[in-house]
């Protein structure tokens, strides 16, 4: 027997699905296809030409300001790990208070989502940040002065150009309540602003959004990476204090399957051209940048900052830091269909840890002060990672990790991140070999 | 700024927007009127108080965004999304309004004495919104919840994905959008439209309106949701 390359068991298992269903494939997480990434890439670390840090007494910086070019109160976090917009709807009330918790413990900030500010969500977060989408579900000035920065959600990176759903199962009366909608429907967000197209527009919104909050809080453009080069630097002529780039690494609580894999770039192509545009402007550092979409690792942190970024921020690694897709559950994931470590049927609001459901009973399974306590872990060990990282190049700060401190495994990865394939001086691109 | 009579004057030719907004975000006065905005953006935006504030010239974008218990009244054209995501209250323009009008408003009252350009109402959560000329295109897009009178005609693609909002137009209608369609007019909606003609200061005969909303087909994905 041989296996079609082009036929294999999963094409012909998803067309079976489609010509049995008539429905495409919606699941949550995000891109699950192999994509050059941060692994590509390498860290060169002290010897005779670079001076060390000591790997745990000398100091290496963790702190960074966003939002301190308009805003009257910028954010001051104390690590570059930033919890990711996901909303109430799509997670637990539980969820969201526990990322609240976690990111809080170790002075980081989190992020609401598509569907508005939940008192949980605002009361355990020091620093929370809040997201204007198309939708505008549960959008209303009282909240937005309540939060500490305005995040304007343009696109994410598992479905840049497409609006959120969540499925009738997840529409709770609460939930259906905060976003003005009847219980139980597909909700489908819209994926264009309703009043405004286009950057000059755009630059207006940002006016509005400062006059009504008295020009106190950062303003963040949140962007699917795609053309990240020009939309970065159009996000920035808006207006932008900070620009916000998610790589198709990015999750996603529920889109369509043929969309999370085939539409956007990665994380790594994206994060050179935005730090491109930013330069080439004279605004990056003074424009911050986060990046997501695929952050697992202290060293992912290290690479997306040595690469220009002034912070990350994370989302599937958040969830599985709380209990996602945990061993422990594995015969209730196999009653459903799936395995720990495979499950992203966060759509279908079953989930068994309780994280991605309204269901009260799976939704109680979590316990926000546990969670936020094992996010809180994960988030000091990625800053301890990062460091170790940072040290051996000789930084003692995060923020001073650079481009020149990396090479690739890879031509693809050296030509995306712009960094020279290992023992060459190439840059495919860039430079000749 | 100065008091005339008992209302609080402030002259956009001298001061500016932000000034303004930064006044009427913290009034000492219960009545303002605003001199030459001359298309200003975001004029009486985010005001959250029980005053009211007279706007006399046109406003550019975004003139009552956010409003919350003030009533403001527009004596000119009002630009893209005045009174967008309004949450309670009363915003009036008397002349024309641009698109976007009333976009994602949760409550409140929006009276375009006018016509109002394309997207009039688009997401609209609650609010209620009467114009008293004709409507553009893409109106009630994705309209959740509130209420739409229409005392001309509506363009083409009217309550495209419609939700639970409720759409009354007196003229003709361009085209249904998809999951729009026409309803019965029945007791309870003569009521409603009498009321809201009447807050706006309308006087037409609810009798010769026609309502639309949504068939409700759209609210569950199948393999025949395709438009």
């Amino acid at each position: 027997m041989r296996e079609s390359a082009t036929f294999d068991r999963t094409v012909i298992a998803d067309i079976q699905r489609a010509a049995a269903t008539g429905v495409y494939d919606i699941r949550g997480w995000g891109a699950k296809r192999r994509l050059p990434h941060f692994d590509d890439l390498l860290f060169l670390g002290a010897s005779m030409s670079r001076y060390p840090l000591e790997g745990y007494r000398e100091r290496c910086g963790t702190d960074v300001v966003l939002g301190d070019r308009n805003a009257e109160y910028p954010l001051h976090l104390d690590i570059p790990v930033t919890i990711a917009g996901m909303s109430f709807g799509a997670l637990s009330a539980q969820a969201k208070e526990a990322l609240g918790r976690g990111a809080s413990a170790v002075g980081t900030s989190t992020t609401t989502g598509d569907g508005g500010m939940t008192p949980e969500e605002r009361g355990q977060s020091t620093h929370l940040v809040y997201q204007y989408l198309p939708s505008r579900y549960g959008m209303n000035p009282t909240d937005l002065r309540k939060a500490d920065a305005i995040e304007i959600v343009l696109g994410q990176g598992a479905k840049p150009g497409g609006g959120g759903m969540l499925l009738g199962q997840k529409i709770s009366d609460r939930v259906a309540a905060m976003r003005t909608l009847p219980p139980g429907v597909d909700q489908r967000s819209a994926c264009r602003h309703p009043d405004w197209t286009g950057p000059d527009d755009l630059a207006i919104k940002i006016t509005e959004l400062r006059e009504i909050t008295d020009w106190a809080k950062p303003i963040y453009v949140k962007i699917g990476a795609s053309r990240t080069y020009y939309d970065v630097k159009l996000a920035v002529a808006a207006g932008a204090d900070v620009v916000v780039v998610d790589g198709m690494q990015g999750g996603t609580a529920a889109t369509q399957e043929v969309f999370i894999e085939n539409v956007g770039i990665p994380t790594l192509a994206a994060v050179p051209q935005a730090v491109q545009a930013l330069a080439e402007l004279g605004l990056h550092r003074k424009v911050q940048l986060i990046v997501s979409g695929g952050i697992r690792t202290g060293a992912d942190v290290a690479k997306a900052m040595a690469l220009g970024a002034d912070a990350v921020a994370i989302g599937t690694a958040a969830l599985i830091a709380l209990g996602d897709n945990d061993p422990r559950y594995e015969a209730e994931y196999e009653e459903i269909g799936s395995a720990a470590g495979f499950y992203d049927d966060f759509q279908d609001g079953r989930d068994p840890a309780g994280i991605s459901t309204q269901d009260p009973a799976l939704a109680a399974r979590l316990d926000p002060v546990e969670g936020g306590r094992r996010l809180a872990n994960y988030l000091r060990v990625l800053t301890l990672e990062a460091q170790t990282i940072a040290r051996a190049c000789g930084k003692a700060h995060l923020r001073h990790l650079e481009p020149e401190d990396l090479v690739a495994l890879t031509i693809e990865a050296a030509a995306m991140a712009r960094v020279p394939l290992a023992g060459t001086n190439w840059i495919p691109g860039a430079t000749r070999a | 700024m100065t008091a005339a009579l008992e209302s609080t004057v402030v002259d956009l030719a001298a001061s500016s927007v932000r000034a303004l907004n930064a006044e009427l975000h913290r009034p000492a006065s219960k009545s303002y009127e605003v001199r030459n905005p001359a298309g200003a953006h975001a004029v009486a935006a985010g005001v959250d108080a029980d005053i009211d504030v007279e706007v006399h010239g046109h406003v550019g974008y975004y003139a009552a965004g956010m409003n919350s218990r003030a009533r403001i009244t527009v004596h000119g054209n009002a630009g893209t999304g005045v009174a967008e995501n309004m949450m309670s209250g009363t915003v009036r323009v008397t002349g024309d309004a641009s698109q976007s009008a009333g976009a994602t408003a949760h409550g409140g009252l929006l009276v375009v004495e006018g016509s109002a350009s394309m997207r009039c109402g688009i997401s609209m959560k609650g609010v209620d919104i009467v114009v008293g000329g004709d409507i553009g295109p893409m109106s009630a897009f994705m309209a959740q919840a509130g209420r739409l009178v229409v005392c001309g005609d509506a363009g083409a693609d009217l309550g495209d994905s419609i939700y639970e909002a409720r759409i009354y137009v007196r003229g003709n209608v361009g085209s249904l959008g998809a999951d729009c369609v026409e309803k019965q007019v029945r007791a309870e909606h003569l009521a409603e439209l009498a009321e809201l003609l009447a807050a706006a200061g309308l006087d037409h005969a609810p009798e010769e309106f026609r309502r639309y909303g949504s068939a409700r087909r759209l609210y569950h994905f199948t393999s025949e949701n395709t438009y």
